[in-house]
């Protein structure tokens, strides 16, 4: 019986970690620069909206969050630059 | 069974090993299939590891005492709950739990990110299965759970320690491993961050919800071991600094200053060196704390015996250290950061100061709690520090940390306009101001450390309604919702934000509970007879009457025996009565007499509690069992004496009648009882202020719907685009 | 004040700060730290009027007289035993044989305990060195 056991999940576990190796080059994985530019451009978008609702509950002025906004704005364009570049 | 449990382990041990080198392998020759195969691995381990533990529950559960474990820690007496988790009540079962736990988050993380993280997630996996392998290593060479009961097999096991009979302390150790090895999993992508050189936002963004999650669980973990030491045990506090206790606290101290130096680096670039050691030191300490635990090298009130893996665990721990400083320091040159701070009246400087204040609050207890071996090292004789000593310096840090966490949410990010800040600051400080006034007319004037901390919390808890108020303001301008609907979208919108805000006020509320509870409180330990009374904390305690009962186990057998006693409670008028008990639970030894056995084994408080908002009264029993001793002797002389003629039926009657005699007596002539009389502030504040704590961690945690997220970002990109095409 | 000496000059005060608190830690450690003695090093040689923290295991046959105990406690493998009086109630784990651990100071014969430091050490859950 704990034989057995142990028979079903070694070759469970065997088939589990040897299915890759028998069909190699079929992974479809992300670019990892890509991935990267958006992780970025995602950080910079919740910049620009907390910069916004600071500006609601006014932690900032109307010019210094104009100015902000402008600046925030001019980076996540880079961001989309570059991510267009790839 | 057992060898089919054993098998799983050798098994989990050789899959991990296996993993190590596939990703390593895969990771270096740049072969997907093997890194592929090394992260399969990973849900191989996970499945052993699930398999070997239903292995050992399912033993539990039908009482199965050929294993060496159950019969230790378990018996048929057990309800059916406790059978379930003693099985973490031993030393083997919770390091199996604790793998069991790390290969099920690490192949949850190793699955949603299997597309991506490509040259990270590799070495990811070899460190986590290189923890996994060690776990494995100590199951299946030094403490194995599936180790055969020694001679024949006992019809009854030992049963499960009456202190650990409550849910907290079931729960507790699942939640703290949760925490613990949830901390393993941003650790080894720091690890693997480092070594393949990407140091930038996606990795931290992968491993937020793993970061967050972790100190959730452990935060939990830490409040339930409070609260079962202050509601089930007889002395009424809920923290000691005792060794343990600290070595659950010092990584949740690291994991909440990375949550919030991580945002300077998503947003700044900044601080990439602190961010990774941050991480990696909480990896260390959550290892040190499972490590104190079992290893006994500090004295301490949970020293769960001294053992051999004291030497497996420090090598792990030396090999931790000395790999992350060769990390940090050969990859000096990818972790410089690109900015600087914009200035230093911006929410990020706020958060530069609450990261020193958490790291020097770490090094603090940490310092305190090893001192013994560090003044063992430096004088060659042991000393140890008190609580004392622990409050002279967490007690001021602690204040800071209160006071930024209110001035934070005041400051907008990367630079505040000086004006607006000062306008920001009026309706918190008058909140503070009325803070004050409560309390100095409520008498906290005598104690200056915990009038602060109110004042503190009134700035905190000012400055959050303030923000929730403008900011509803700020939605229903653009929106047109109603108040409710405002309210919830607004928080939906800026979960990281107003959950965080929740957070604050949570941990607000449960420092002024800790303040009030250790400044005012009022106790005292008193000798009482039936009718007599004593003062504690402006009430009268009357000891009423005692009480004596039988208690029977599930299964009709007698479990244990209460003394108590009943106590009329009162103030001003009105009165409660409160019931509090110790249980005598009997000791297995055989050589102890049928009677006096049941007071040589265990004796757990129940505790009569009379919680309210305002405050806790609490009181504890301890009957004196000596005064018994003459009837105790009469009994088992009584019994042994009849015992040797009659059949196990009418042995088992007299017993019985013997015990009730015993109960009876004790109602009739009660002997003296010593109570202890606790009369504490605001506790209760604590455990509301942690469950907001938990509520707000929850917000941030949850994630948005996907939809809400995707035309968010599709909005954006128009918007920035359609600007990026006009001329400044 | 350029930035580069904006920067040096926040790096010294935050070392300074640093050093100051290590000073600090160290020194009020060493100063209210209890040194940690057996029951036969205390039989060797104890000041009177100076704190000790005390382990050992303890003796069966201890004395209750209302809040008071009297107890003895001796070493975790050996026979020397000094006797204990603490005020208070007693936790919940403790009897004979259990180990504790207890701020004491000499006072004549006797060692008296400080008020709430008798720890007594929970029962080994993890049995791993008996049996």
């Amino acid at each position: 019986m704990d034989l057995l056991v142990i028979g079903v999940v070694l070759l469970i576990v065997v088939a589990l970690v040897a299915a890759p190796l028998r069909r190699p080059g079929t992974m479809v994985e992300e670019d990892a620069e890509r991935a990267e530019l958006e992780a970025a451009r995602d950080a910079k978008y919740r910049e620009i909206r907390d910069a916004e609702l600071d500006h609601r509950t006014g932690k900032l002025s109307e010019a210094d969050w104009r100015a902000m906004d402008r600046s925030l704005r001019a980076e996540a364009v880079e961001i989309l630059r570059r991510l267009d570049a790839l | 069974m057992l060898t089919a449990g054993q098998g799983c382990l050798i098994l989990a041990l050789g899959v991990c090993l296996y993993g190590i080198g596939a990703s390593l392998y895969g990771a270096r020759t740049g072969r997907r299939e093997w890194v592929a195969s090394g992260r399969r691995a990973v849900y191989a381990l996970a499945g052993t590891a699930a398999v070997a533990f239903v292995i050992l529950e399912a033993a539990f559960l039908r009482s199965d005492f050929s294993f060496a474990l159950v019969t230790s820690h378990s018996s048929t007496t057990t309800p059916a709950f406790y059978r379930a988790t003693a099985v973490w009540s031993s030393q083997e079962g919770s390091l199996l739990l604790w793998l069991l736990l790390l290969s099920l988050w690490s192949s949850l993380i190793l699955f949603a990110t299997r597309r991506r993280l490509r040259e990270i997630a590799p070495y990811a996996t070899a460190v986590l299965l290189g923890l996994g392998a060690f776990f494995a290593a100590l199951l299946v060479f030094l403490e194995s759970p599936f180790d055969h009961t020694a001679g024949p097999l006992p019809a009854e096991g030992v049963g499960l320690n009456p202190l650990l009979r409550h849910p907290s302390m079931m729960i507790h150790p699942p939640m703290l491993y949760s925490g613990y090895t949830l901390f393993a999993v941003p650790f080894a992508f720091a690890v693997g961050a480092l070594v393949a050189r990407r140091l930038n936002a996606d990795w931290i963004r992968s491993t937020r919800p793993f970061t967050l999650g972790a100190w959730f669980f452990l935060g939990i973990g830490i409040v339930l071991g409070a609260r079962w030491s202050y509601s089930e045990l007889g002395w009424g506090g809920y923290w000691a600094w005792d060794p343990v206790e600290n070595a659950s606290l010092m990584p949740w101290l690291t994991g909440t200053a990375f949550l919030h130096s991580v945002m300077i680096q998503e947003k700044r670039g900044m601080l990439k060196v602190w961010n990774v050691s941050l991480v990696l030191a909480t990896g260390v300490l959550a290892i040190l704390g499972t490590f104190l635990v079992r290893s006994g090298i500090l004295d301490s009130i949970h020293a769960f015996g001294a053992s051999t893996l004291g030497v497996p665990f420090l090598t792990l721990i030396a090999v931790m250290i000395a790999g992350s400083i060769f990390l940090v320091a050969s990859r000096a040159a990818e972790l410089r950061s690109a900015h600087r701070l914009d200035s230093l009246l911006s929410r990020e400087a706020i958060f530069l100061l609450n990261n020193l204040v958490l790291v020097l609050l770490c090094v603090a207890i940490w310092w305190g709690t090893f001192f013994p071996l560090i003044a063992e090292a430096v004088t060659g004789r042991r000393a140890s520090i008190g609580p004392p000593w622990f409050d002279r310096f967490t007690v001021p840090l602690t204040l800071v940390l209160v006071l930024l966490s209110g001035i934070g949410p005041l400051i907008a990010w990367r630079r505040a306009t000086a004006a607006n800040l000062r306008r920001n600051f009026v309706a918190p400080l008058g909140v503070a101001t009325a803070a004050l006034a409560v309390a100095l007319l409520l008498g906290a004037g005598s104690q200056p450390d915990a009038l602060v901390m109110f004042v503190f919390a009134g700035f905190v808890v000012g400055g959050m309604g303030q923000e929730l108020v403008r900011g509803v303001r700020a939605r229903r301008v653009t929106a047109r919702e109603p108040l409710p609907l405002a309210v919830v979208s607004l928080v939906r919108r800026n979960r990281r934000r107003y959950g965080g805000y929740t957070v604050h006020v949570g941990m607000a509320l449960l420092f002024v509970g800790i303040a009030a509870s250790s400044s005012f409180a009022d106790e005292r330990d008193v000798e009482l007879v039936p009718g007599r009374s004593a003062e504690v904390g402006g009430y009268e305690v009357e000891y009423v009457r005692p009480t004596s009962e039988l208690v029977a186990a599930p299964n009709g057998r007698l479990e244990r025996i209460d003394f108590g006693a009943i106590l009329r409670v009162s103030k001003d008028g009105s009165a409660t009565t409160l019931r509090t008990e110790r249980s005598f639970f009997p000791s297995s030894a055989p050589e102890l007499g049928p009677v006096s056995r049941f007071f040589e084994g265990e004796a757990t408080s129940e505790v009569g509690l009379d919680a309210g908002l305002r405050e806790d009264v609490w009181m504890s029993v301890a009957p004196d069992t000596r005064r018994l001793g003459p009837r105790v002797a009469e009994g088992d002389r009584v019994f042994s004496g009849a015992a040797e003629t009659l059949p196990a039926r009418e042995r088992d009657v007299l017993l019985a009648e013997a015990l009730r005699g015993l109960v009876r007596s004790y109602t009739a002539e009660p002997p003296p009882a010593t109570f202890r009389l606790l009369v504490s502030p605001m506790v209760t504040w604590i455990w509301l202020g942690a469950i907001v704590v938990f509520l707000g961690a929850l917000i941030a945690l949850w994630p948005s719907p996907r939809t809400v997220g995707r035309r968010v970002t599709a909005a954006y990109t128009a918007r920035v685009g359609r600007e990026a095409r006009v001329p400044a | 004040m350029d930035p580069a000496r904006k920067r040096t000059v926040r790096l010294v005060v935050a070392l300074s700060v640093a050093v100051v608190l290590a000073a600090a830690l160290v020194y009020t450690s060493f100063s209210a730290s209890s040194e940690a003695r057996s029951p036969s090093q205390l039989v060797d040689a104890a000041e009177p009027g100076k704190t000790y923290q005390l382990t050992g295991k303890v003796v069966a046959g201890y004395e209750r007289r209302g809040t008071v105990t009297e107890f003895r406690v001796r070493d975790r493998a050996g026979n020397v035993s000094v006797p204990v009086r603490y005020e208070g109630v007693l936790p919940d784990p403790f009897r004979p044989e259990r180990e504790v651990i207890v701020d004491v100071r000499k006072q004549g014969e006797v060692f008296v305990g400080e008020k709430d430091s008798l720890v007594t050490k929970c029962p080994s859950k993890f049995t791993a060195e008996e049996t």
